[in-house]
């Protein structure tokens, strides 16, 4: 945002003039705010504060070790089991908050909606950046945990694991745009959202590991695989896991479909394609936002 | 179509159209089909609107609850676009119908300041700049790093005028402003509000106040049922909402009128 320019110098123009997803990052700074105004309220009066983004996905993370690795034996069928859950679970946790928060965001935050001219945009954004967030303390337990099992990283695995992230940033992104402008109608579509989140845990390879996908479903890989979720988190475990393995190279054959990277990419493009929608459907939604809610 | 250079708000042919919903819920809308009732009805908030502004004039907005004056100042600021017709504005907007807004209760006054003054455009160095200005205005003193979640409710309204009326803009919405906040503070908004007028910027101000229009403006419109009933001078245009016999022996001048200027405006 530039300072204040002399009025004769201004055209006359649409005080609504909002260009989307374009007008949010011309709005940086204000972005920057909000996102931080999300982090710090989350946190305000708590004593342990950031702590718990890391005791969150830790406690998650032990729930599943615990009963679907020892318990139920998912653990004999994956080499570092935890590591292998860990990476999937930043993926979903990722995606599943976003699209969460995001749906709930412009609701939450009618008081700004109802008042004041700005891209609407700016909150399903802000959702996601705010879980975007969240990932960093959960990259750094991941990264702890890899290390002590003798990882070490490698390009192939550093642009996997970007794609991953790539892909949840503009899917969860797209989803929130979509659902944010939908909840404001209908609010049944938060209950909606959190059930749709309960299958992602379920429908990407966390817990099993994706041989098993390929063993018990065979001939429907495809329709597995057409879930950029299920990419994501795939090219998360390249990412990490395998590299923790005794022969990371064997590992990634059996354990993970092949070409994986070119999926991602694909999952990638589809999910930018699929931003595009999501901001046409805004746009034409964007106008009975502010009486509806 | 082209407008003269010092054009400030343009508002043609507007017209914003509400939806009432009967029924909402499933129950709701299946009982409503099957007895073939109306899912829904609509009416026009605005209809038909037009007028232009000048650079530096000040509008009184009036007219009766319901009539629309709300509608179009969102509609000026931006938040709402019209359903048919144009809105231009030239320059930057600020204004008192987003008091407070996007405070969040939670963070302390310093930060809101900060997030308010983002929300209505100000840029990161400006805020700095004029931060000890807003704080003083405000007058909240050691309160400012509590959370305004704390503050008394015309605490609140105060830091979120002090804010709004520091931003550099050049068209000034303000609507039903002084609704909270004691007599000193009321008194400090409306000559800061004159200063705001003096200093050549657009100023719309909805108000039913008679006196206060009188004292704050140059120009009256009048909104009868979404449309414009009277568009001229100001005591014309007080005279033709017959506003007039409530406040008798009003002096356009005086200002010891004070009391009730202020009075009128809750």
């Amino acid at each position: 945002m530039t300072e204040h320019v002399p009025v004769a110098e201004q055209p006359l123009a649409p005080p609504s003039a909002s260009n989307g997803l374009l007008g949010v990052f011309g709005r940086r700074y204000l972005l920057r705010l909000l996102v931080r105004r999300e982090i710090s309220a989350r946190y305000q009066g708590s004593f342990l504060g950031l702590l718990w983004s890391y005791i969150n996905p830790l406690s998650q993370f032990f729930i599943f070790w615990f009963v679907m690795g020892k318990i139920i034996g998912m653990g004999d069928k994956a080499e570092n089991y935890p590591v292998h859950v860990f990476a999937g679970l930043i993926i979903v946790h990722f995606f599943v908050e976003t699209f969460n928060a995001g749906t709930r965001s412009i609701v939450r935050n009618k008081a700004l909606v109802k008042k004041m001219a700005m891209p609407r945009e700016m909150f399903p954004v802000a959702s996601m950046l705010v879980s975007l967030f969240h990932v960093g303390p959960q990259l750094v337990i991941l990264l702890v945990a890899c290390l002590a099992t003798g990882w070490a990283p490698d390009p192939v695995g550093m642009v996997a694991g970007l794609l991953a992230l790539g892909i949840v940033m503009f899917l969860g992104t797209s989803l929130a745009l979509l659902f944010s402008t939908a909840n404001v109608f209908f609010r049944d579509f938060s209950s909606a959202v959190s059930i749709m989140t309960n299958f992602v845990r379920f429908g990407v390879p966390m817990i099993y590991p994706y041989t098993l996908v390929a063993d018990r479903f065979a001939g429907h890989t495809e329709l597995y695989l057409a879930n950029p979720i299920a990419d994501a988190v795939l090219l998360m475990q390249r990412a990490f896991w395998t590299g923790t393995t005794d022969d990371p190279a064997a590992t990634a054959l059996v354990h993970l479909p092949d070409h994986l990277l070119s999926r991602g990419a694909i999952a990638l493009g589809a999910s930018v394609v699929m931003l595009v929608i999501a901001q046409l459907v805004f746009s034409r939604l964007e106008n009975k936002i502010p009486e509806r809610l | 179509m082209s407008y003269p250079s010092d054009t400030s708000i343009v508002v043609e042919d507007v017209t914003k159209t509400f939806t009432l919903r009967y029924h909402r819920t499933f129950k709701q809308v299946s009982v409503a089909l099957l007895k073939g009732r109306d899912l829904s009805d609509t009416f026009n908030a605005l209809d038909d609107v037009s007028f232009t502004v000048k650079q530096g004039e000040s509008i009184g907005l009036m007219g009766l609850n319901g009539s629309g004056k709300s509608t179009l100042l969102k509609l000026v600021n931006g938040i709402m676009k019209p359903d048919s017709g144009t809105v231009l504005t030239r320059g930057r907007i600020a204004g008192l119908i987003a008091t407070g807004a996007g405070f969040h209760p939670q963070l302390t006054g310093r930060e809101n300041v900060y997030l308010n003054a983002a929300v209505l455009g100000m840029s990161e160095r400006e805020t700095a700049r004029k931060f000890d200005d807003i704080i003083e205005f405000a007058e909240i003193g050691r309160h400012l790093d509590a959370p305004v979640g704390n503050y008394s409710s015309g605490q609140f309204a105060r830091l979120g005028f002090a804010v709004a009326v520091h931003v550099d803009s050049d068209i000034f919405l303000a609507d039903e402003v002084l609704a909270v906040g004691d007599r000193p503070f009321k008194k400090k908004c409306m000559e800061k509000m004159q200063e705001i007028r003096d200093s050549g910027r657009t100023l719309f101000y909805v108000s039913h106040a008679a006196a206060s229009v009188r004292k704050m403006c140059d120009r009256v419109i009048v909104l009868e049922n979404g449309k414009v009933g009277f568009d001229g001078a100001v005591n014309a245009g007080i005279k033709y909402l017959k506003y007039e016999d409530e406040n008798p022996d009003n002096d356009p001048d005086d200002m010891g009128d004070l009391d009730e200027e202020l009075g009128a405006d809750i």
